[in-house]
């Protein structure tokens, strides 16, 4: 158990390792040029060196996902509640949100941005909309296969519509809002680095994908690498995070949880 | 408490049944003849398309119907106490006074220790004492069980068998029980109804005395293998008859 916990952490770090050395040695051994493809120390240098502007940044993005994470955690429960209460609500609304995933976000992000006089504002929505349709979905599909046999067991002892909602059929939705969580998370990043790279230059919000941009215009290829690395670092730590709160949550119960304690 | 019925469903047709306060009656029959439906009928849980069920007068007669599945239908993210206290709590009682009469219950069902297990550490035979336990906490007149031990291996049900009788020596809770085996119809039951399917009715209803299952060893008695033969010669019939 522990060898093999530590083998998971001990394997890819090795790994990385090497592909950041052999990285590095190529660059070092062909002299490539760093507008072409700095080597992974130098990129190191640049992150601590730009530290300061590109903290600003990375606090920009974040706050942006987490805001729009928030909203579509909240506001795609609560529609799949609505949807679970009232099926005519769900045939009504539900092609409407497949409409909202299917368009792609590249396409609708600068009509947000035009109509949206508030950058950051904008930025938000577009973040919002990638993020939005896995957690109504999973939400939706949550709700609706709570187990019969438990409805007719509360039906039973008369429950109301609210006790059943609240001790039945949320419950057994949330391994399915969870898992729509953890996708919606690095949709959230994607969406918000997205909709900037559309806002372009006209950007006051400032965040990481306007550093890459804007490095790239000037040639400063390191720093273009450094604010990359920090988006990659963005999504793995939120990832990891929302895996973390899942675990939190449901290793009590729920198979997908199972740490192989209990069979 | 007395109770009359007649159905015109496909599923179950002109059933009459009365149930007497202390009763333990198996309903028996193959699949398909409308045992589980009859069962749900008188939960309450689907509406009979024609005929009624009569409670006696005794508004505390309708006080209680425990229901057992042939799942144990446990609530995953809750601990054994929490699912036993369920109906309790669902019926308002203060989560503390639920919880008393959850551990008191969990422990007649032998489940003492255990109540704060999750239902997926719990075995099969387990889970389904959870779930009896859940049927009688709200001390109900009347407890319906669907098949409730098909699920489990024989030396597991055999002992729940036993175990259920107890209960109901103790308690004298009217118990209708759906089953497709004949040997546990006649282990548990002083009367067993044998269905036929196709509609699903009642073909006819045999006793076994209550002197009888006192009888010492009573699974293995002589006693026992007669009213075994009864039944399946009872249960082939009404197979023939369809």
């Amino acid at each position: 158990m522990g060898a093999q916990q530590a083998l998971r952490w001990f394997a890819p770090a090795v790994l990385g390792f090497l592909a950041l050395a052999a990285w590095e040695w190529v660059v070092w051994a062909r002299e490539i040029p760093p507008y072409i493809l700095p080597g992974p120390v130098q990129i190191a240098q640049t992150l601590a060196r730009d530290w300061d502007s590109l903290s600003v940044s990375l606090l920009v993005t974040v706050q942006i996902t987490f805001a729009a994470l928030a909203v579509a955690a909240s506001l795609g429960l609560l529609l799949a509640i609505l949807f679970a209460q009232s099926r005519v609500i769900e045939m009504s609304l539900f092609p409407y949100a497949v409409v909202l995933q299917v368009t792609p976000i590249v396409a609708i992000a600068p009509l947000i941005i035009i109509w949206v006089d508030d950058v950051r504002a904008a930025l938000l929505i577009c973040a919002w909309i990638v993020a939005f349709f896995p957690i109504l979905s999973n939400t939706t599909v949550g709700l609706q296969s709570t187990d019969r046999n438990l409805l007719d067991l509360f039906r039973l002892y008369g429950a109301s519509r609210w006790q059943v909602l609240w001790r039945l059929k949320l419950p057994s939705a949330m391994p399915y809002f969870l898992a729509g969580l953890r996708i919606s998370g690095g949709l959230a990043l994607i969406g918000a680095i997205v909709a900037e790279f559309v806002a372009g230059t006209g950007g006051t919000a400032s965040g990481l994908a306007y550093r890459i941009l804007e490095s790239g215009y000037q040639l400063q290829i390191p720093r273009m690498f450094a604010a990359l690395v920090l988006v990659s670092g963005t999504g793995i730590a939120i990832f990891m995070a929302l895996s973390l709160l899942s675990h939190l949550l449901l290793r009590r119960w729920h198979e997908s949880a199972d740490t192989g304690e209990h069979r | 408490m007395a109770k009359r019925y007649g159905t015109g469903t496909l599923a179950v047709q002109d059933v009459n049944m009365d149930l007497a306060r202390g009763d333990f009656l198996a309903l028996l029959g193959p699949s398909g003849c409308g045992k589980s439906t009859l069962l749900r009928m008188i939960a309450g849980l689907i509406p009979s398309s024609s005929g009624e069920i009569a409670f006696p007068a005794d508004p505390e007669a309708r006080r209680g119907i425990g229901f057992v599945f042939q799942e144990p239908t446990l609530m995953p993210w809750a601990t054994a106490a929490r699912n036993v206290a369920l109906p309790l709590e669902l019926a308002g009682m203060p989560k503390r006074e639920a919880h008393a009469r959850a551990v008191e219950m969990l422990a007649r069902v032998e489940l003492a220790g255990f109540e704060d297990a999750y239902p997926r550490a719990l075995s099969g035979g387990m889970k389904m004492r959870v779930s009896i336990a859940r049927a009688l906490v709200t001390k109900p007149r009347l407890l319906l069980m669907d098949e409730p031990f098909a699920a489990l291996d024989e030396i597991t049900r055999f002992r729940l068998n036993n175990d259920l009788l107890n209960l109901w020596r103790d308690e004298r809770f009217t118990v209708v029980f759906v089953t497709h085996s004949v040997f546990e119809s006649v282990f548990l039951a002083e009367r067993i109804m044998v269905m036929a399917p196709r509609p699903g009715r009642v073909v006819r209803e045999l006793r076994v005395p209550a002197e009888d299952h006192d009888t010492p060893e009573f699974r293995t008695s002589a006693s026992y293998a007669a009213h075994c033969r009864e039944v399946s010669h009872a249960l082939a019939a009404a197979m023939e008859v369809a």
